[in-house]
């Protein structure tokens, strides 16, 4: 297979467009509780799932929409899950969090690490029943701490099981920076397990593509399993609504209600000594701090964009590509709303 | 008399025990930033983040109570306690009975429970009936703001581990991040009187395994915790006017049970109904049968509990858990 990044962006557009919808339908309140986008994880998901087959298997996390997308899952029946509909994919009963395709063997998770342990079993089952299919598993970097996936990367070490872990590492697990309660480094982990350990640009659709293919094939033809690490931004920050992006997009809204129960307690009597309590203020400030600083905020981390700048050499192809998928999706999106719940 | 909504009312009481008792520190995942109210009080050292590894920071919170602190230890969510349920059943459950009585593990575990907001069956459970099965542990579930902190203090106090679940729909900051935060456009079924009430001005203690009657009625006992409290009151209330006093008993311990009340209660009206959010087989509303037969109490007895995992589509969640309308017709029928 030769890289074709004209489908790779069609690939990561769907999705985008998709998940633009999702997020509509939330804000209108179409959908009720949680809402986690993959928004600026694209180039990572498309540079994986393009690699897969039929047998192969997908572990999905709390973001695994866009993956089922690309994976050929229809964004009707998608959508219609997603709002609760009984002629969703899987009847109204899962939810963004909880997608299952039996035909694509993907199964998601919104129990953090629990990818793991799944794409272990899928790997496991290929074996005996699908010799050269392979399972793959998205992850974030919180989930690196999460003793299951831990263990599941070494079982799949010792059995030398075809599994691609794929973790998209955008440096947050919510609110927390990971780099505050991770310690040492992700890659040197999994090689410690005698597993092959990738970086890679989780923005760079291209080089994520290469990466996962190498790894891919080497698990096809009984190599084992590798670790591919991949760094990436969302958009959205953990979920949509989320409170840190809430108060740096719009302070003058969101910061009333933050700072005068925070100023309170700061100043109440009975606690620490003054210079912890300034200690744990500065550990709030942190955080949104590092929230304004993010690079979540900058769209050059757009993997998108970054894919359109190399396309643009044929604005023609591009400008017409982009209005087919804008095409289909308002296709879909009148097909989802015309249908009403059933 | 203060007014405190539910979450701030626990986190009130917490503060007033922090500052009594320099043994207790909270952590969890995202602690700094859910509890931040606490850390600019009490400093990093006594309100700490952890990575994602319940069974490592629930392991290492049972074996810090038993050598002197007293850890407050945040799960997400109890759903998220499947991955770490070890350090409850095998160990805090049983260092007292294993060590002869010579040692227990004064932890207490808080995690926001329940649904009615729409996040499916792994993040809505009620599982206060899967943990009370287990010997060795304690599990509250407050209905109120005064009951929230008063038991919080209590859990503080006791020496064994202790579970103590909030309600998200109780809970203003839980349903403000996880559905609410940044759009007006959706509507849960908060019950007023559990989100948002008196508190006092100094916490007291809300004794452990001590049951309350919010209504007196002769015609049955309602027996139920948490939310279901708040959706039997709403029954009981439309029930009035048809001729039916119903009287409504919350728990507010699910273990240890206050059979005594119960059975006083259900003795006199002759009529049990458990109105139960977690699941129905094996559980709280059994548990309940079984206390009034063991007593020699015969009555009428039904159950309104979640039989099912809980659907994602809101429309169908609501059908499942228990609401005002299974509740008024199980009545109806146990009254004819
Ligand atoms: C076992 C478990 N613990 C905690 C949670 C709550 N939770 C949901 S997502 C999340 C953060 C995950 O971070 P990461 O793995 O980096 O993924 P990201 O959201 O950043 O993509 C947490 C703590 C959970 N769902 N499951
Ligand atoms: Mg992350």
């Amino acid at each position: 297979m030769s890289l074709d990044l004209w489908s790779l962006y069609t690939l990561m557009l769907k999705s985008r467009l998709l998940e633009e919808a999702i997020a509509r339908f939330w804000y209108d309140g179409l959908i009720s509780g949680e809402m986690h986008l993959g928004t600026g994880e694209e180039a990572i998901i498309a540079g994986v799932v393009a690699h897969l087959r039929d047998g192969d298997a997908m572990a999905l996390d709390h973001r695994g929409t866009s993956a089922l997308l690309m994976r050929g899952v229809d964004p009707v029946l998608i959508l219609r899950e997603l709002l609760g509909y009984e002629d969703g994919l899987c009847g109204g009963r899962g939810g963004h969090m909880h997608l299952f395709s039996k035909e694509h063997l993907t199964a998601s998770s919104g129990i953090v690490g629990a990818e793991g342990p799944t794409a272990v079993g899928f790997a496991l089952s290929a074996q005996y029943l699908r010799p050269g299919a392979i399972a793959t598993a998205f992850f974030g970097d919180g989930a690196m701490n999460q003793g299951m996936l831990m263990e599941s990367i070494n079982l799949a070490s010792a059995w030398n099981l075809p599994v691609l872990f794929v973790c998209k590492d955008d440096g947050w697990a919510i609110t927390t920076q990971s780099k505050q309660v991770t310690g040492g480094d992700l890659g040197e982990r999994a090689r410690g397990l005698g597993v092959p350990a990738v970086e890679v640009d989780g923005g760079d659709v291209s080089a994520v593509w290469e990466a996962a293919g190498r790894a891919i094939e080497s698990a096809r033809s009984g190599q084992g399993p590798t670790f591919l690490h991949a760094r990436c931004v969302h958009f959205e920050g953990h979920f949509l609504g989320f409170q840190l992006i809430r108060m740096v997009r719009a302070p003058f809204r969101e910061m009333p209600g933050i700072t005068i129960p925070l100023t309170l307690s700061f100043l109440h009597s009975g606690g620490a000594a003054l210079h912890e309590r300034l200690e744990g203020l500065k550990a709030v400030l942190a955080a949104v701090l590092a929230t304004l600083r993010d690079p979540r905020r900058d769209s050059a981390n757009d993997p998108l964009r970054r894919a359109r700048t190399t396309l643009q050499s044929d604005t023609a192809r591009l400008e017409e590509l982009e209005e087919q998928v804008e095409k289909e999706l308002s296709n879909v999106l009148s097909t989802v709303l015309a249908g009403g719940p059933s | 008399m203060r007014t405190m909504f539910f979450t701030q009312a626990i986190d009130d009481a917490l503060g007033q025990a922090m500052a009594d008792d320099p043994r207790i520190v909270l952590f969890g995942e995202d602690i700094p930033l859910l509890r931040r109210n606490l850390l600019v009080r009490f400093g990093p050292k006594r309100v700490r983040g952890a990575p994602i590894s319940e069974s490592a920071f629930l392991g290492a919170g049972v074996a810090a109570a038993m050598s002197g602190l007293r850890p407050v230890v945040e799960l997400y969510m109890v759903d998220f306690l499947g991955v770490c349920m070890d350090a409850l059943l095998n160990h805090a459950a049983k260092v007292e009975a294993f060590s002869g009585g010579k040692w227990t593990a004064p932890v207490v575990v808080r995690a926001p429970c329940g649904g009615g907001y729409g996040d499916g069956g792994q993040h809505e459970q009620s599982l206060w009936g899967w943990l009370a099965h287990v010997p060795g542990l304690t599990i509250l579930v407050p209905s109120t703001p005064a009951d929230a902190g008063g038991l919080m203090l209590a859990a503080l106090q006791h020496d064994g581990p202790v579970i103590f679940l909030e309600h998200k729909l109780l809970s203003e900051t839980w349903l403000e991040f996880l559905g609410s935060g940044g759009r007006r456009t959706v509507q849960f079924g908060v019950p007023a009187e559990g989100a948002k009430g008196a508190v006092p001005n100094k916490w007291e203690p809300v004794p452990i395994g001590k049951a309350v009657f919010r209504r007196e009625g002769s015609d049955i006992t309602i027996v139920s915790v948490g939310v279901g409290v708040h959706r039997a009151l709403e029954a009981a209330k439309i029930l009035e006017t048809e001729g039916i006093s119903a009287g409504v008993l919350d728990l507010r311990t699910v273990s240890p049970l206050d059979k005594t009340v119960v059975c006083e209660a259900v003795a006199k009206s002759g009529r049990l109904l458990v109105v139960d959010e977690d699941y129905e087989g094996f559980g709280l509303s059994g548990e309940l049968s079984a206390v009034v037969l063991e007593a020699g109490i015969s009555c009428k007895y039904a159950r309104v509990c979640t039989q099912t995992t809980i659907p994602y589509a809101r429309h169908l969640e609501d059908q499942i858990l228990p609401n005002k309308q299974r509740i008024y017709a199980s009545i109806r029928k146990l009254t004819q």
